[in-house]
């Protein structure tokens, strides 16, 4: 019988589907995340430099020109639109956004596309942290 | 001794009941045998990181509309830092399952009848971009061109769910499209 039983048990297990991993998040909060980048910052934050650096224009390949809001938007509260895709991208102000600046690997993550694809390199944990002020006021 | 022979009784309809469940969740050989649900279009994503991944970009294409050749030429690691202009860059313990989710539902994979057709159409190549796929040109073929690139809402093929209204489903039935601009689009 316990032969019996294991014989049923064992492939009943294995048909039970195991879904993958998901992508590990790194929960986090604002100030947390701050102070994860000025470990690596010789200045404090600065929310006029990170608006600045937000609206810097840098000319890109195809001859046009990139800033933050080609795809956020001019305004933070509000949602913005990728400037090829058209997809929305939920807004990037805290007051209007719960979801923005809570796990650390997504906020990495979507950095190191965004500097690349807009200024052509990766920034600096300087740029982010004074970014990162500037759109925590809204 | 009875009792033993009700408990394996049982454990023998769980696992009866467990299997077809099995076989009809994946996307195989035995399920489109087995299963008398018609697989008549394109298996839906259900995977939350590859919608969260690919999807906050742009429409979530389904895994079943390439072969895995393509997804994996797409899909590796320096194609990503130019993914048709843009920087998709992934990290390595984000890539590496996406890509097995792709290649393991790619068209080749599959037993929906749309990716059969798209595999059928493409005669071993590979293309990058899924409006390449001659399956899929063809059954465009007649649409007029003003009611796609002129029209702002369209713009291109690329943008699947602009016309189709169920591609979310992985549902690219006729009867389920409806051009901005146009309305319908059934015959």
């Amino acid at each position: 019988m316990n032969r019996l039983l294991l014989v049923l048990l064992i492939p009943a297990t294995l048909m039970t589907s195991v879904t993958a991993a998901v992508a590990a998040a790194i929960p986090t909060s604002l100030p947390e995340l701050l102070d994860f980048y000025a470990a690596d910052s010789a200045q404090p934050f600065d929310a006029e430099r990170g608006k600045e650096f937000w609206l810097k224009k840098t000319p890109a390949d195809d001859g046009k020109m990139r800033d933050c809001t080609v795809c956020h938007g001019e305004k933070l509260s509000v949602s913005g639109k990728h400037v090829k895709t058209g997809k929305v991208i939920d807004p990037m102000a805290p007051s209007a956004n719960k979801e923005r600046y809570t796990d650390r690997k997504k906020v990495e993550k979507w950095f190191k596309r965004n500097c690349k694809w807009t200024i052509g390199r990766e920034c600096t944990a300087q740029e982010k942290g004074d970014v990162l002020k500037y759109l925590s006021l809204h | 001794m009875k009792i033993d022979r009700l408990i394996s009784a049982l454990l023998l309809v769980v696992l009866a009941a467990t299997a077809g469940m099995a076989v009809a969740d994946d996307d195989n050989f035995y399920s489109w045998m087995l299963t008398i649900e018609r697989k008549g279009e394109v298996a839906a994503v259900t995977d939350e990181v590859y919608k969260e991944e690919c999807g906050s970009c742009h429409f979530a294409y389904q895994p079943g509309l390439l072969p895995a050749a393509s997804w994996r030429k797409l899909l590796a690691a320096k194609a990503l830092e130019d993914h048709f202009g843009e920087n998709a860059e992934l990290d390595e313990d984000v890539r590496r399952p996406l890509l097995a989710l792709l290649e393991k539902h790619a068209a080749d994979n599959s037993y929906y009848k749309r990716s059969r057709k798209i595999m059928a159409s493409l005669k071993g190549a590979t293309p990058l971009r899924i409006t390449e796929v001659p399956y899929i040109r063809r059954k465009h073929d007649e649409i007029p061109a003003r009611l796609i690139k002129p029209n702002a809402k369209v713009k291109s093929l690329s943008y699947c769910d602009a016309c189709h209204q169920q591609a979310d489903k992985g549902n690219y039935d006729d009867d389920t499209v409806s051009i901005p601009g146009h309305g319908d689009w059934t015959w």
